[in-house]
């Protein structure tokens, strides 16, 4: 299974309106790795994962999972097809309890079966959510509530998981535990897309990484490779 | 003034009569907090709900009451219909967009209603329509229990709906944040679609209850629209609890300020109420 391309992004421009946020970017994801987006805000990072998930459509390009044409689907038929979002800022529902904002993350049709088994493997990667499950989110602390959004997006069995910022505005300590989870989640076999701030994290966590200025990935590789890159030293450790 | 001792009768009929204007209201509500839609002809589907009570009796002879076995389906089908094809393609638009369709809608029912039933006052008479059971000194007409026992039992399927099933909380979700509940795998559309035709089956439900309480007219839609619009500002947008306290609320100032004030003034003393509850807390009795 390891080494198939399961995402494979090509030449895509998306646009808010007339203003254009990704400019001919291609990307490509194998089954069992963990990818960063590396860039700074506004570089397109979210958009490049709504347009994956569905919520935004390129206007040129293509974007392929396991070979299926899926860029012109809607976010509720390409989670189905085993890609989720755990959208920047978490974004659960409030007003559910802990335990509805996790099993709505079942809700497709083929993550229903496996919903009980999927809601135990959350419960032990983050036991607190169990421990919390009959409140209502909205009282949940900040870390909680995006172990919460990282739960449920596990909740729709998925075959490659986005992150959009998951340890955005965590305390360093919360930032590590969601670090784990994610090395856990790819020890199940789940290969992961993130996008995050920290380039030192990134390149430490992941094998590969892609960087992004403007709209546009700048530069690409293995993250080894990529520490070694005079422009990346330059531009992020500042040496 | 009139004395105090006579102001029992008011406040039962303003408490029964509540109920009818709450169960009315659930339906717009229901689709505002959800929808996020005004449903500008949601008076008018209840009153199409009165009509066919009305057909169902006269014509049929069938209880209107047991017509609604048949009719709450047909009027859940014709909503999910509404929705799907004509406001589903409108909303994300513009709210303007899909108050405008809404208007249109109530036109061509009104209009219709006029062409089929003349613009003649109806009413829904039945066996048990005009009978009453006494309670101290107090008359009370049985149909306007019924609209209190309806109106709970209404409210009670509603909430254990939203409560407890998977398709309950999928609604929830989306009326919180309807982007995400599309990553969740939930079709937002359909679920639009199912919210606007349950409200149109709550309509049909009032609408029966609204014609076996008060005479109807192809244009009453819209004073009843009016009053529930008062209602779900009043509970708090949204709030199924607060739609049935306000309901009552509505209902008791209507009843009483008729009491004190004379007939020509109970729905000036009502909205007066309204207006004084929204200028202390702006987000209504169960506003969020």
């Amino acid at each position: 299974m390891n080494g198939e391309t399961l995402l494979k992004v090509s030449h895509i421009d998306v646009f808010h309106g007339s203003f254009q946020a990704l400019w001919d970017v291609s990307l490509s994801v194998e089954s069992g790795e963990i990818v960063a987006i590396i860039g700074a805000n506004g570089s397109g990072k979210s958009t490049l994962m709504e347009a994956i998930s569905g919520l935004m459509h390129p206007a040129r390009g293509s974007i392929e999972f396991e070979g299926h044409a899926i860029s012109s689907l809607e976010p509720f038929q390409i989670v189905v097809r085993g890609i989720s979002l755990m959208p920047e800022g978490g974004r659960i529902f409030p007003d559910l309890t802990v335990l509805e904002n996790l099993k709505i993350g079942s809700y497709n049709r083929k993550a229903r079966s496996e919903s009980a088994e999927n809601l135990q493997r959350v419960y032990e990667l983050f036991p607190v959510l169990q421990a919390r499950k009959t409140q209502p989110a909205r009282t949940l602390s900040g870390g909680e509530k995006q172990m919460l959004a990282l739960g449920r997006s596990l909740m729709s069995d998925p075959k490659l998981v986005l992150l959009d910022e998951m340890s955005l505005g965590l305390a360093p300590r919360l930032v590590n535990d969601l670090y784990v989870a994610l090395r856990e989640i790819r020890a199940r076999g789940i290969t992961v897309l993130f996008v995050e701030q920290n380039v030192r994290r990134s390149l430490a966590e992941a094998d590969r990484a892609y960087i992004m200025e403007t709209g546009r990935i700048v530069l690409s590789g293995r993250v080894e490779d990529l520490r070694e890159e005079e422009k990346v030293k330059k531009a992020y450790f500042g040496t | 003034m009139r004395p105090l001792a006579e102001l029992a009768t008011p406040v039962m009929m303003g408490i029964l009569l509540g109920g009818l204007y709450a169960t009315i209201a659930l339906g717009l509500s229901l689709v505002f907090g959800v929808v996020n839609e005004i449903n500008i002809a949601h008076g008018d589907l209840v009153i199409l709900g009165s009509y066919f009570g009305y057909v169902a009796s006269t014509a049929l002879g069938i209880d209107p009451i047991l017509s609604l076995i048949i009719g709450a389906p047909l009027f859940f089908a014709l909503g999910f219909a509404i929705q799907k094809y004509l406001l589903n393609r409108a909303f994300r638009i513009s709210m303007d967009a899909t108050l405008i369709i809404a208007f249109g809608i109530s036109i061509i029912l009104e209009n219709t209603y006029q062409l089929i039933w003349t613009p003649l006052s109806r009413g829904l008479t039945t066996s048990y329509s005009v009978e009453s059971f006494d309670v101290g000194t107090i008359h009370v007409p049985l149909v306007y229990l019924l609209d209190l026992v309806v109106a709970i039992v209404v409210m009670f399927c509603l909430h254990q709906f939203l409560r407890r099933t998977y398709l309950g909380t999928a609604i929830r979700a989306a009326a919180q944040d309807w982007k995400v509940a599309q990553l969740m795998g939930i079709n937002t559309n359909r679920v639009y679609a199912l919210t606007f035709g349950i409200a149109t089956a709550l309509a049909s439900i009032s609408g029966v209850f609204l014609g076996l309480t008060f005479p109807f007219t192809p244009v009453s839609g819209m004073s009843f629209l009016i009053i529930a619009l008062g209602v779900i500002v009043l509970g708090g947008l949204g709030s199924i609890a607060g739609t049935f306290v306000a309901g009552i609320a509505f209902g008791l100032a209507q009843t009483v300020g008729g009491y004190f004030f004379g007939v020509a003034a109970q729905m000036l003393v009502a909205y007066t109420m309204v207006l004084v509850v929204l200028a202390v807390i702006p987000k209504g009795i169960f506003g969020r």
